[in-house]
């Protein structure tokens, strides 16, 4: 038996980097300091497994596997390579170079996650920090639209509530708010709870930043919230020494969607004037910061780039996968560490279905089920290493564990076999 | 019947449950659920863990009815992501890329002796093929 300390954690945008695994007989048996998804992380990666690539839903060598996905691709028009944010880093690298050379559409899950958040940052830019500040620094941390209690559950102990700080110290020296339409775990352990009405935190942000400016507000209620209790959230914003607004999909799925980053950014901005504030998405997939991040480097856009003009070409509502998919203007996919089939509307789902599907995925998912092509890899930060951006964008690098199972490669080294041979054909 | 504002999420149950593979029983436990608050379970005249068929503009399917953890809510219902809820949601994105899956107008009303479709069946009633 091996322990192996300092491991980082691929299950959600915070990257808990403190994780104490036990190794015996190439297996995890024991997980220390993980949160409850984490330990299930950890331990059941062995469940619904697939073992040898297929084609058509009968079982295949890697290579004919391989060849077949290469066909499917050199011969497509306009295919989406989509998936990426439960891969590393180096092969959503590889990726981009195959998008590129077959002029398909590079898409990640931020697509349905914060696409809106890029989007809304891209338009009125953002103020935000390392999670290190909010933990050392910061003496307000506001929820917005997010349950990390549920999707994040070490976020508040480990970065920001309830975090031991250098120079905040605690809980105690800290004051919580929570927004949100029901009231969380998470609210419930906030000094103050805001619960707004459905589709109206547009309506709130911009009074909040009203009462932050001009102090009094003229309407006795907005989205469902008093004024004076707005009012009172405004001096507690202006009255403390460093905030920081964290905000989940709440902000980016309901009415508004990127307009509604738009305006927290325009409250953040404000409030920037009487004190430091600053926000964060709270990212889900534990690479989906990376997707963006390598994105951008590469192309120039963070998700929906599009290669079929022969340069990439980004524009949200029509290069993205879910409105491609509806128009079912595709002819073939590549899903890389994804399960599109249980995660988009059934339009979406529908067409994907009638365009040959190359899926490469460690697990059964309802999408292998759809798939032509099912190529089996090994789990990053389990059986294969790499790296992964944290929701603040700090890069770390996940373990290698323990060994896949026999004949299982990661996603990297079968990326780069796609990318050979297509090369050989149509490069 | 009643009239909710559907959003959809994740929750801690999800989070673990898929860790058990997307067609265990297990997962489909946790995830065909729809949370509802206890006045509104209430008002439809059933009990906690009985079914219920959630309808939207887009579609309907049949989950668990459990009562929320994270109430008061009342007039709003979630279901965790996955291909439950994925099943009744828009596939609009107003230019985004993004689906609304939060914030959609729903039906609820009791569904007892209807079956919850597993993830196998329920994908070959929206793809209408065999996997």
């Amino acid at each position: 038996m091996k322990t192996i300390s300092n491991v980082v954690c691929p299950f959600c945008g915070s990257l808990c980097d403190d994780i104490e695994v036990d190794v015996e007989n190439g297996q995890v048996t024991k997980v220390r300091r993980g949160c409850a998804i984490s330990i299930a992380k950890f331990t059941k990666y062995g469940e619904e497994r697939i073992y040898k690539p297929r084609i058509d839903g009968k079982e295949a060598s890697l290579e004919e596997a391989i060849d077949k996905a290469v066909e499917i691709l050199a011969n497509a028009k306009y295919p989406i390579l989509y998936g990426w944010s439960c891969t590393s880093t180096e092969a959503i690298n590889v990726g981009i170079e195959i998008a590129e050379l077959i002029g398909g559409v590079m898409d990640n899950t931020a697509s349905v996650c914060h696409g809106p958040t890029i989007i809304g940052e891209q338009d009125a830019g953002i103020s935000t920090c390392t999670l290190g500040q909010v933990k050392h620094r910061a003496d307000l941390i506001i929820y917005w639209g997010c349950n990390p209690a549920h999707a994040h559950p070490r976020h508040m102990a480990r970065y920001s509530a309830a975090s031991k700080g250098k120079f905040v110290k605690g809980r105690n020296e800290r004051k919580v708010i929570v927004v949100d339409v029901r009231k969380t775990r998470t609210a419930k352990a906030a000094d103050i709870f805001i619960q707004v009405e459905p589709n109206s935190d547009y309506e709130l942000l911009t009074a909040l930043r009203w009462a932050v400016k001009n102090g009094e507000l003229e309407q006795p209620k907005i989205a469902g919230i008093p004024a004076e209790k707005i009012e009172e959230i405004a001096d507690m914003l202006i009255s403390c020494r460093f905030g920081a607004l964290f905000f989940g999909l709440g902000l980016t799925m309901s009415a508004g969607k990127a307009r509604n980053i738009e305006a927290a950014v325009s409250l953040v901005r404000e409030l920037n004037n009487y004190t430091k504030f600053v926000m964060m998405p709270m990212r889900g997939h534990f690479n989906v910061t990376g997707a963006n991040e390598v994105m951008a480097w590469i192309t120039g856009y963070p998700f929906a780039v599009d290669f079929s003009r022969g340069y990439p070409f980004y524009n949200p509502g029509d290069t993205t996968v879910v409105d491609i998919l509806t128009r079912g203007d595709c002819d073939a996919a590549l899903i890389v560490a994804s399960d599109p089939v249980s995660g988009f509307p059934t339009e979406a789902v529908r067409n994907l279905a009638k365009i040959p599907v190359i899926t490469i995925d460690p697990h059964e998912t309802p999408t292998t089920m759809i798939s032509k092509v099912v190529i089996p890899t090994a789990l990053v930060g389990i059986e294969a290493e790499g790296s992964a951006y944290r929701m603040d964008a700090v890069p770390l690098r996940l373990k290698k564990l323990v060994d896949p199972p026999p004949n299982i490669l990661s996603d990297e080294e079968v990326l780069k076999m796609i990318l050979k041979k297509l090369k050989e054909r149509v490069g | 019947m009643i009239k909710v504002i559907l959003i959809t999420g994740r929750s801690l149950d999800q989070g673990i449950s898929k860790e058990y593979g997307k067609f265990s029983k297990t997962y489909m436990e946790k995830v065909a659920v729809c949370e509802l608050d206890a006045e509104d379970i209430k008002t439809l005249g059933i009990n906690p863990g009985q079914n219920v068929k959630v309808k939207t503009k887009y579609g309907e399917v049949v989950v668990k009815a459990v009562e929320s953890t994270q109430a008061p809510h009342k007039g709003i219902a979630f279901i965790p992501y996955g291909p439950w809820a994925s099943s009744v949601m828009p596939s609009t994105t107003e230019s985004t890329g993004m689906p609304s899956l939060k914030g959609i107008e729903a039906t609820i009303e009791p569904a007892l002796g209807e079956e919850i479709l597993d993830p196998k069946k329920l994908i070959k009633t929206i793809v209408g093929r065999e996997p």
